[in-house]
Parts: structure tokens; C-alpha cells; sequence
């Protein structure tokens, strides 16, 4: 019998104070899977560049809320980070390392390198003045979800 | 929870500053401020940032330390990092910023290191 899934839905104000709690209450909810900490690390950086994302780019002048989905399928877990902020036109230039559209901020330009390199899917949509949605899923493969496949 | 000391060495020259804690977005506004108020005092500055006790940094964190080494550079002076966690090394990889930073693996290394340059 499929175990049912198990899921959390968050939506926070868009506000760079947000973005630790956004991490660790990921990491937090997932602890469940049995991660290592390396995997912890990972998924916690992954939350944390989506959601600075949606808070700097998404929301660039005005207030907003972010909106942060999370599934546990097995042995892989799915994460949504969604604003409903500006939206981005040229989904190719910002997905290219070392770009950024705020070099005034100190920005490295890194986010979408990082989280494509921590996760086994990536997806982004944006859609301007609707908002912008990414997608992400990770499996966790630590000994003991290895241990419980094969009973 | 997150924290930054500074204290200064060879007669004000050098700046070191400890991170601990997690840098993500919302510090490093406040990391950029405080290390640039010293570095805008120093006429040639050397900046040693360690990082032992950085338990989390994201790619904020990676334009704050490159931000820093442009500034530092912009005035001819030398930047370094000591005591990098596994996990902010595997970022320096991605970004390439182990290939223009001098890495060391203590404090007391770097300081020797970067002292040796002043004399």
C-alpha cells in the first residue's frame, strides 16, 4: 500500500527575515527522511536562494508574500517557492552563472547555479507582472531509506 | 543567529574578521556595512575573514566576500580567507572564487602569511 504523502504549506511575508525561517522550517519538516546533514546543508541553501529570490527580485519596491509548498514522496522531496511579485522576462539570461540584475546589492550572481547543482529537477516559470515559480525535487539517499526499500 | 567581530592588527594595516553563524541575505547587508566602514579607513587595507565558526552561507554570502575583494583590490591591498567549512568550499568551487582567494587552513597561518607581505 502507498504510504499517503505527506505535505506543508507556508506563506510568509517578503521580508529578508523570513529567510532563515523559511530554511529551517524546511529542514525541519524533512528531518523526518532521515537527511544527512550534507543534505541538510544542501536543501537548506536551495530554500535560501529561492526565497531570497522572491524576496530581492520578486518584490523589488513593493510588499508581497511568498508562498513555500513541500512534499515528501518517498524518498525524494518536492519543494515550491512562489511570488507573486514582477516576474522575470528573459528566463535564459538570469538562469547564466555570474549574472545578476542587481550588481548594486552585492549580488554574486551564483543562486540559480546553486540550486540547479543541489537538486536532481529544477524548473522555473515566470510570467511578467504574475510572478515567477520554481520547482524543485531532491532525493534524499541516506542508508536508511536505502535500508527500508529493500524490506 | 548570526555574528561578526573585527579586531585590527600591525598598527591598524590589517583587519580581521570572524563570522559566525549563518550569512544568508538578510546579514550581509550588515556584514557589507560594518567591514567597509574600517576598509573606507585604511589607506592600503589587508582583510583576513575567518570562517571557522560559519555554521550556513548562501550565495548572498559569496557576493559579499567577492564584493569585499573588489573593494580591497580597488585600493591595492590583499584579501584572505581562513578556516573555510566543507560545505562554503564546495560554493567557492561553483563561483571560482578559490582560484582568486588566498585560503588558508588556520588564522595564525594567514596572519603570518599576510604579515610577511607588509614587511
Amino acid at each position: 500500500m502507498n504510504k499517503p504523502s505527506n505535505e506543508m504549506s507556508i506563506t510568509f511575508s517578503a521580508l529578508s527575515e523570513n529567510e532563515s525561517f523559511a530554511r529551517v522550517a524546511v529542514a525541519a519538516f524533512i528531518a523526518q527522511m532521515n537527511p544527512t546533514l550534507e543534505e541538510i546543508t544542501e536543501i537548506k541553501t536551495v530554500i535560501s536562494e529561492a526565497v531570497t529570490n522572491a524576496i530581492i527580485h520578486g518584490y523589488p519596491d513593493c510588499d508581497g508574500y511568498v508562498f513555500l509548498h513541500c512534499k515528501i514522496m518517498g524518498d525524494k522531496m518536492e519543494v515550491i517557492v512562489e511570488d507573486h511579485g514582477v516576474g522575470i522576462e528573459d528566463l535564459d539570461l538570469v538562469r547564466q552563472p555570474l549574472y545578476t540584475s542587481r550588481p548594486d546589492l552585492d549580488r554574486s550572481g551564483m543562486g540559480f547555479t546553486i540550486m540547479e547543482s543541489f537538486v536532481e529537477q529544477f524548473e522555473v516559470t515566470s510570467k511578467v507582472g504574475e510572478g515567477t515559480r520554481v520547482r524543485l525535487v531532491k532525493q534524499i539517499r541516506t542508508p536508511h531509506n536505502a535500508a527500508v526499500h529493500e524490506v | 543567529m548570526f555574528q561578526i567581530t573585527l579586531y585590527k592588527q600591525n598598527a591598524g594595516s590589517l583587519l580581521v574578521a570572524m563570522l559566525q553563524g549563518e550569512l544568508d541575505h538578510h546579514e550581509a547587508t550588515h556584514v557589507r556595512e560594518v567591514i567597509d566602514k574600517e576598509l573606507d579607513s585604511m589607506p592600503v587595507p589587508l582583510l583576513l575573514l575567518d570562517l571557522e565558526e560559519l555554521s550556513f552561507m548562501d550565495s548572498s554570502g559569496l557576493g559579499v566576500i567577492l564584493g569585499r575583494y573588489k573593494k580591497v583590490q580597488g585600493k591595492r591591498g590583499q584579501m584572505a580567507i581562513a578556516n573555510v567549512p566543507p560545505s562554503v568550499s564546495r560554493l567557492f568551487e561553483m563561483s571560482g572564487l578559490h582560484k582568486i582567494m588566498r585560503l588558508y587552513s588556520s588564522q595564525s597561518e594567514a596572519l603570518r602569511s599576510m604579515k610577511e607581505v607588509t614587511q
